[in-house]
């Protein structure tokens, strides 16, 4: 017994009308690395939050054990002093400051109020050191990757003593190589005796690097699987999360693959900001008619700089070379001529860039057609409302009405509002980037469909994803790209894992 | 019982204002001794505010689009009742060669702001600040300082006119033109409330409560009728009247029903998503703020008229009253949101205010904490319910 470090006991969280968490048990050992897996809104991020304070004593029912010792936890800062460090999805750095003051924020190197800058910085580089992240402390946090700012939050806390580690979903927006550092960077802290609970919806990082699994479904705790006397194959977690064997995890499709729709040639693009970086390097490719393509690559490759830049030039600058469409040139200058020939680009920036959260389901469905639904120059509201139950229809998107507000919806809910978006404006080809990422199984495989469903019609899909397994799954051919470049081609049972990985690093080499 | 109360509970946020209001001439009502709702002091309290609701229309449509505000409309309004001063009284040009340049100065110091703010991407707050300046100046040169006085009949009756009582004929007792025209209004606005009601029926249940609909469509409609009686049994409806009628409804139509007014919602809400969406961010936002320009000359010609003189300090504060007026009646400092309705509300209770004080004495020491408190009160108590709604 005297070996957790945490046991929480017969947590129960009523949200109105929810029950959020039921009665769920979660014990945790002494320096091991405990992962909580679930769909989105099973109640992982929940039980943290009740954990750390955010949802103080006594809005919740049952016991908190950490040390042995009953906690009443009533703050963050209650939590933060018996060593626990909650590091959440939305990174809390304050992007223009640096790495160095950020890290002690809150916890200053200071002397009677004034700030001890050289002690400061000092103790950052050690923790950086500590963390594997090679910046200068002076560096502000927004010029720094998504990636590198996560180590930036692990760093700040371990500026101070933890003892438990909390990370909710830490790996969501990074790439392959930079998740590898994070999970690597976990199982160093493991050694030194610093316990971390990881909240995940990537089965296989969690396979990796976790001692105990506790799968989370409709608030309960499901099942707690020990990696070495357990069988912690993913079917049998994902069995556990949805309650059903998921037999396939990508819907089946037999490809009708037609004539080329769309080719690029010789495209360039330069930084919209530094005038002499080139971004694309005289990237050419074409896309099939009933064809789902593949762009694989590390994050920050260049492929969503590649599909703005060619939906109507919304990124980049000095950007030279041509679109064909079946064999004729087309000018594509503005996102509206982008639209007008039939291409579309889903963003892979959801809330920042693909909805109008404060609008509701219909407004954000009709928003890049909306002539389609107006006549002179007026909403046709019946019209309107007549499409978006459709989408909503089609697309199995969850909502109470069209009149619901998105910011509302859950995240697979949202994504599919987007794609009716794009849907509804007619599209040849359609750009989906990384239209999957931060959803859970079940809405992923709906969106699957989706895909599967339009170029069933006959459409076009250039899907961008920086999890190879459904790239693998779902494309009939897939371009690599690294660096700006297009450096190979894969098709058919050549896409595998290994050639994607191959074809990165051969072009690595041929740089050096 | 119960049921009627959660009722009201439910849906108190959406009549916050309303009732606000309601209460405000209620108590201003019982303080004046009856003053304030009489027919003729009805009359006068929208013609004092005129400027007020024309401008706080764009002022809304701005701040719709996206937090944007318009420091310069009081400068310009100043501006243009000077040139109107200088052409009619100076060089005795006719009404209407005044009007037509007026609102075409109106365009251009819109797209002259416009193109700072939109292409050159200057924040609206530094351009329309310099646009204070630049034509306060230009006001004071173009008058040299001294006020030009008293402008032709026509113009005043721009103001000071009422559209005569066509069916009766003469102008005593009860206007009758008036009251049919109110008669209309009601049975318009009953008409449109029932049909979107009716189609929004066939794909949601979410809605207003079907009693609540009904007192709702009752209290609205008795006020249009009370306001008709009121207008009617003084000197009829007053043109000023008209032309601001005209202009809410515009306005309310074009930014809820048309193309044009779902991109500035749009936009507001994400200007990234809007341009990826494929809306030309920078054109909408260009003409949001020449419309700001047009209403301001519109603005300029109403309360020229009306004060009857072209005065190198008229139009002081106007922006003030409209960014209040728009604040108080639901619009956002992030954008998107907000009608313009609300804005109309949010009008009407600062005339109210304002008024009602003036009635009862108060001097502009006393009115202006007033209604910074109001301005600061309405808008805490907005946050306060809307974190309320997101924490239940």
């Amino acid at each position: 017994m005297d070996n957790y470090i945490l046991q929480m006991e017969t947590i129960t969280k009523l949200f109105p009308g929810v029950k959020a968490l039921d009665t769920v048990n979660l014990n945790v050992l002494h320096g091991e690395i405990h992962a909580l897996i679930g769909e989105n809104g099973a109640g992982k991020s929940t039980l943290m939050n009740v954990l750390s304070g955010v949802y103080p004593h006594g809005t919740y029912t049952g016991k908190i054990i950490f040390e042995g010792k009953e906690c009443i936890i009533r703050h963050i800062r209650d939590s933060e002093r018996l060593g626990i460090a909650i590091i959440h999805q939305e990174l809390a750095l304050i992007p223009s400051l640096t790495i160095g003051e950020n890290i002690f924020l809150r916890n200053e190197c200071a002397h009677e109020g004034i700030i001890n800058w050289d002690e400061t910085h000092t103790k950052a580089r050690a923790l950086l050191k500590k963390v594997g992240l090679a910046e200068n402390t002076y560096t502000l946090v927004r010029d720094i990757s998504v990636g590198k700012q996560q180590m930036v939050e692990i760093a700040k806390a371990l500026s101070r003593k933890i003892k438990l580690l909390i990370l909710d979903e830490p790996t969501a927006s990074l790439n392959e190589n930079e998740s590898n550092n994070l999970l690597n960077l976990l199982l160093e802290l493991k050694k030194e005796n610093i316990t971390s609970i990881l909240i995940s919806h990537k089965l296989q990082e969690v396979i990796r690097v976790a001692d105990h699994i506790t799968v989370i479904r409709d608030g309960a705790a499901i099942m707690t699987l020990d990696k070495n006397s357990d069988d912690i194959s993913e079917d049998n977690i994902i069995r556990g999360m949805v309650g059903r064997r998921l037999t396939d995890r990508y819907p089946k499709r037999t490809p009708n693959i037609g004539g080329v729709a769309y080719t690029v040639d010789h495209w360039n693009v330069f930084d919209p900001m530094i005038a002499d970086k080139q971004v694309i390097y005289d990237a050419s490719f074409n896309v099939r008619k009933g064809e789902i393509l593949g762009f694989a690559g590390l994050m920050g490759s260049g492929r969503t700089e590649l599909s703005m830049s060619l939906f109507g030039r919304s990124y980049g600058k000095r950007i030279s070379g041509q679109i064909f469409k079946s064999g004729r040139e087309i000018q594509a200058h503005t996102v509206r001529q982008a639209i007008q020939n039939g291409i579309s680009y889903s963003t892979e920036d959801r809330k920042t860039a693909g909805l109008v959260l404060q609008n509701d389901v219909k407004e954000n469905i009709t928003l890049a057609g909306l002539q389609k639904v107006a006549r002179h120059g007026v909403v046709n509201s019946d019209e309107e409302i007549r499409v978006a139950s459709d989408f909503c229809k089609k697309l199995n998107i969850r909502t109470p009405s069209v009149f619901q507000k998105c910011v509302n919806l859950s995240v697979g809910n949202q994504q599919k509002v987007v794609l009716s978006k794009w849907i509804f404006t007619g599209p040849d080809l359609l750009i989906l980037d990384e239209p999957t990422r931060g959803i859970d199984v079940g809405a992923k495989y709906e969106i699957y469909t989706i895909m599967n469903e339009l170029v069933a019609e006959g459409k076009s899909v250039i899907f961008i994803s920086s999890e190879m397994p459904e790239l693998l799954g779902m494309c009939d051919r897939v371009y690599v790209m690294e660096e700006g470049r297009i450096v190979g081609e894969l098709s058919g049972k050549e896409i595998t894992q290994e050639a994607i990985i191959k074809a990165i690093l051969s072009s690595k080499r041929e740089a050096v | 019982m119960g049921t009627f109360i959660n009722l009201v509970k439910n849906n108190i946020r959406q009549y916050t204002m309303v009732i606000a209001l309601i209460l405000a001439m209620v108590i201003f009502q019982i303080a004046t001794n009856g003053v304030l709702l009489l027919p003729m002091n009805v009359t006068t309290l929208i013609l004092q505010n005129a400027y007020v609701f024309i401008l706080a229309v764009g002022m809304m449509v701005l701040l719709i689009n996206g937090g944007n505000i318009d420091l310069s409309v009081g400068s310009i309004v100043a501006f243009v009742g000077a040139i109107m001063g200088v052409m009619m009284i100076t060089h005795k040009m006719p009404l209407w060669i005044a009007i037509v340049v007026a609102l075409a100065i109106g365009f251009l110091i819109g797209a002259w702001q416009a193109y700072w703010v939109a292409y050159v991407r200057v924040p609206g707050f530094i351009v329309t600040l310099a646009g204070q300046l630049i034509f306060r100046g230009l006001t004071n040169n173009i008058l040299s300082g001294q006020s030009l006085a008293p402008f032709s009949r026509d113009m005043v009756a721009i103001s000071a006119g009422f559209i005569p009582d066509f069916i009766r004929g003469n102008n005593q007792g009860i206007n009758i033109t008036a009251m049919v025209l109110g008669m209309l209004v009601t049975i318009v606005y009953i008409i449109l409330q029932i049909r979107k009601r009716m189609y929004r029926r066939k794909y949601t249940e979410e809605m207003v409560p079907f009693q609540l609909f009904i007192v709702q469509i009752v209290i609205i409609a008795a006020l249009i009728m009370v306001c008709a009686y009121w207008l009617a049994s003084y000197e009829g409806i007053p043109i000023i009247f008209i032309i601001i009628a005209v202009l809410v409804a515009a306005y309310q139509y074009f930014t809820s029903k048309t193309v044009s007014g779902r991109y500035i919602y749009a936009m507001g809400g994400n200007e990234k998503a809007a341009q990826l969406s494929g809306i030309n961010t920078n054109k909408v936002l260009f003409w949001c703020y020449v419309n700001m320009g047009v209403l301001a000359a519109v603005a300029a010609i109403v309360t020229t008229s009306r004060l009857d003189v072209a005065s190198p300090l008229a139009g002081q504060n106007y922006e003030l009253d409209a960014i209040s007026a728009s604040f108080i009646g639901g619009a956002s400092m992030y954008g998107g949101a907000g009608t313009i309705v609300g804005a109309i509300i949010g009008a009407l209770f600062m005339g109210v205010l304002n008024n009602g004080m003036s009635i009862l004495g108060a001097g502009t020491d006393i009115q202006m904490l007033i209604k910074g408190l109001v301005l600061l009160l309405a808008v805490a108590f907005d946050i306060f319910s809307k974190s309320r709604a997101k924490a239940s």
